[in-house]
């Protein structure tokens, strides 16, 4: 675990928190009794078996499924009944499983995009400059992610990785003070995926932003993570650092028999 | 818009403001209805093209912007207080309807909006003391507008000529604001649009109401055109002839619209040898279109240019690769 | 009280024959997500085969309506689904949905062109009489479409629930990727749907065009209402459109009489805003995902 995270957990309000979810399907409970607290600065690594409920969970805490009990809260505030773009107005960034970008517009397009909510009025919007005057902070944002080359190529004909990387700026470009990474490892080649690491860890320390990952890939998980939930029938398991994960019996026990 | 572009474009306008010299009154009659359904098709495309929502009442539409624009005129009320007056209770009207039908599932405004359209046929038929019943409004006037006359033919084509190129500047402006932008991301995805705060249920209500209230505008430039307006013109069937023209053109390009009016305006004119044959030739070319692009024909443009173009277009995978 | 048993018990033939057509629509719509904007269409079509197999082919009456229905199923099932709406089906509803508007339009005229413009007389399967029932009044048309009907909408009930292809099918209607992977062939399973579309569409259009006559132009109100009662009952179910179809019947002959018939083809629309307004999952369905 990295020095500066420890610090900023430490000081690290609960950005996010969640307080006895469950959720049930037919009697099946997927997720049950779950609560939580993600603090400023950390990167959260959510991760289970198939069916452990972390799909489940994840959309409980963005409020696209309603929990059948409990509440989660982000920023003090309460996430019931919000709409994905009241969410995301709270401070509330996202990626999804699948590539999620705009194809048809160019990257710097895309990214003003993911601002522009968040300034000014749908007056301004309407009658202010065309980009909502973002483009220069857009187009800084892009150089980080390495893509200022790609600025006006259409984000449909850049390569799987490159759009992974767009898919992940776009998460942040309206300074979010919390972001949930679905799986941001999926179909992503190992160079890729040492370099999207790599981007998430500089923007975490560069701008103290707050991650919650889900993902499959051990590997990504374990260098990316400061703290590591493990889901099981629906329940923590475990959590502690990576390095604690990694040799606790019962992690090992739910994955090999789950 | 770069200058290529803008060299084009003035070209366009141009060839416009020539286009009826020397034309006799039904060609320079064919030419202002080109533009005034570009108009509404240009209005249906916000709705279709950029918010990704089907729309059957433009026609409907149109039929309250003409009959405002008729009854004001006609109880002595300006042009140019009638038209935006239309165009205010057609944007209205968009928003009462698009409300509910928005809220639910995404299809359903192409259900209330064909309801609308009947429902606006029988109220247009069947108030009489307003709307004259069948027999329609007679003798609507052609506005003056300082000392210019728009009551010949020619006068009222550079009257609508002008219209039509303050709404296209405006419509520019619009789809390339923020608003327009917030309108391609939810064509394109309006998951991830909304996941990024774009608060995808007001943004299509405005475009529906706002593609609405530029049907009004078509309205009330249809009705002084003709001068006579009956319900018959505004029907089901002619909401239907917008879209046509929105989906054939290309739905969700500036231009597609106006191409696509040109032709559904035009396209008669070329099949009339084919009498009564020329509905049929004409569905089953929109059904062959549909099947083989369903982008329509600005769309089937792309497709050939960019096979010219060859592989340049991704040239930049190469570097991908590399990533 | 006898006008109305008469005027409601008429509404309920009517309205069984447009809940046919409407449960065609839903499962078109539920298994390939097609609007089709046609339905009407193919309700107006099916009389015309049989006019054809008599007048032209010299067939007698039940021959005709076999080879139309055959001809339905080539035409309106297996040629509609090959050639319309598969190569359509990657790029989304909107190009469906001009294409099926096209494919109504192209139909209405050929017939009209090739056929007739005229109302042509259409044989009944029963002789027409009026028997009395309570009091009122009931031709024997509107008792044999309600049997039929129901027949029908009952036989289908028990093929897609008591069948292995009829749940098969369900599975594929619900969720075709799950289906896919319990070794549902898909492909075939929305085949059907398209036949029993075309079927019920054929079996609407022998049953309504004796009492509307055969016309080019029936189709546009038979689609209508079939969209409405569709999304009355609850779009996505079939229960939900056979009640659907039965209350817009019963309402539309109850709006001729006691509302003005100016405005009586202005009801169903009404009731059509008011549902969407109030209920948008319909009258059975259940409040399914809303469009975020």
């Amino acid at each position: 675990m990295t020095a500066h995270v420890r610090n900023a957990a430490d000081a690290g309000a609960s950005v996010l928190s969640v307080r006895n979810i469950s959720k049930a399907f037919g009697g099946i409970k997927a997720v049950d009794d779950v609560s939580f607290d993600v603090n400023s600065g950390e990167i959260l690594g959510l991760i289970g078996p198939n069916g452990s409920g972390k799909s489940t969970l994840f959309n409980c805490i963005l409020g696209q499924l309603k929990p059948d009990q409990g509440e989660v809260r982000v920023n003090g505030q309460s996430v019931a009944g919000k709409r994905a773009c009241d969410l995301n107005k709270l401070g509330v960034g996202r990626t999804f499983q699948m590539l999620q970008v705009f194809p048809q517009m160019t990257v710097l397009e895309n990214i003003i995009l993911a601002g522009q909510e968040h300034q000014g009025t749908m007056f301004t919007r309407l009658f202010g400059p065309s980009d909502a005057g973002l483009t220069e902070e857009a187009a800084k944002l892009i150089d980080f992610f390495r893509l200022g080359h790609l600025r006006d190529e259409l984000a449909g004909s850049l390569s799987y990785g490159q759009q992974k990387l767009l898919d992940a700026a776009m998460a942040f470009m309206a300074g979010p003070s919390l972001v949930l990474l679905d799986e941001p490892a999926g179909g992503v080649n190992l160079t890729m995926l040492e370099n999207l690491k790599e981007r998430l860890v500089a923007f975490n320390r560069e701008r103290g932003s707050t991650f919650v990952v889900i993902e499959h890939n051990m590997d990504f998980v374990m260098s990316l993570c400061t703290r590591i939930l493990v889901l099981a029938g629906g329940r923590i398991i475990a959590e502690g650092t990576p390095a604690e994960i990694r040799s606790n019996p019962e992690v090992i026990e739910a994955y090999l028999g789950g | 818009m770069n200058s290529r572009n803008l060299i084009l474009v003035l070209v366009g306008i141009a060839a416009l403001i020539a286009a009826p010299l020397g034309q006799g009154n039904y060609v320079i009659y064919v030419l202002c209805s080109w533009l005034i359904f570009s108009i509404a098709a240009m209005g249906l495309n916000l709705t279709l093209g950029y918010a990704g929502q089907v729309s059957l009442a433009q026609a409907a539409f149109m039929g309250i912007g003409a009959y405002t624009t008729a009854l004001l005129t006609m109880a002595g009320v300006h042009w140019i207080f009638a038209a935006p007056a239309a165009m205010v209770l057609c944007f209205v009207i968009g928003l009462v309807l698009g409300y509910p039908a928005l809220r639910v599932q995404h299809h359903f405004l192409a259900f209330v909006t064909l309801a609308f359209s009947t429902l606006t046929f029988l109220v247009l038929r069947n108030e009489e003391w307003l709307t004259g019943g069948s027999l329609g409004l007679v003798g609507i006037m052609r506005p003056k507008f300082l000392g210019f006359d728009t009551m010949p033919q020619l006068h009222f084509y550079y009257f609508t000529l002008a219209v039509f190129v303050l709404v296209a500047l405006l419509f520019w402006g619009l789809v390339h604001s923020p608003w327009g932008r917030a309108f391609k991301a939810l064509r394109e995805n309006p998951i991830r649009a909304n996941s990024l705060g774009v608060d995808i249920r007001r943004m299509t209500l405005l475009a529906f109401a706002i593609g609405s209230a530029l049907g009004g505008l078509a309205g009330a430039l249809a009705a002084p055109l003709v001068q006579f307006i009956d319900p018959p013109a505004f029907s089901l069937m002619h909401s239907l002839k917008i879209l046509l023209m929105v989906v054939v053109g290309g739905s969700g390009y500036f231009f597609g619209p106006i191409l696509g009016a040109g032709l559904v305006i035009v396209m008669p004119e070329f099949l009339r040898f084919t009498e009564g044959y020329y509905l049929m030739i004409y569905a089953a070319m929109v059904l062959v279109l549909m099947i083989v692009c369903p982008t329509g024909l600005i769309g089937l443009g792309r497709k050939f240019a960019s096979q010219f173009k060859g592989r340049s277009v991704r040239g930049d995978l190469k570097e991908g690769a590399k990533l | 009280m006898t006008e109305f048993l008469q005027v409601v018990l008429s509404g309920l033939a009517t309205g069984s024959i447009y809940a046919l057509a409407a449960i065609g629509f839903t499962l078109l719509w539920q298994a390939s997500q097609t609007i089709n904007f046609a339905q009407g269409e193919f309700v107006m079509l099916p009389a015309f085969f049989v006019l054809i197999g008599m007048h032209v082919l010299g067939m007698p009456l039940i021959a005709a309506m076999i080879f139309a229905l055959i001809l339905s199923l080539i035409l309106l099932g297996v040629i509609f689904k090959k050639f319309v709406i598969e190569p359509m089906l990657p790029h989304g509803t909107l190009p469906i949905v001009m294409a099926t508007i096209a494919l109504g339009i192209l139909m209405k005229e050929t017939v009209k062109e090739f056929y007739s413009a005229e109302a042509q007389p259409y044989p009944s399967l029963v002789a027409d009489r009026t028997l009395d029932f309570f009091g009122a009044a009931v031709s024997t048309q509107d008792i044999l479409n309600l049997v039929v009907s129901m027949l029908v909408v009952v036989a289908l009930q028990f093929f897609l629930s008591g069948t292995r292809t009829g749940r098969s099918m369900q599975a594929t209607a619900q969720n075709p990727q799950v289906a896919e992977i319990l070794g549902v062939n898909i492909k075939r399973m929305v085949l059907y749907t398209f036949l029993i579309n075309a079927a019920l569409a054929a079996v609407a259009s022998f049953l309504i065009s004796p009492i509307y006559l055969a016309k080019f132009s029936n189709g546009e109100p038979i689609g209508l209402v079939a969209f409405i009662a569709a999304i009355v009952g609850g779009f996505n179910q079939i229960r939900g459109a056979l009640v659907g179809g039965l209350l817009i019947g019963v309402v539309d002959n109850l709006a001729a009489i006691y509302v003005s018939a100016q405005y009586r083809a202005a009801v169903p629309l009404i009731l059509l805003i008011v549902i969407i307004l109030v209920r948008p999952q319909g009258l059975l369905g259940k409040a399914e995902g809303r469009a975020v």
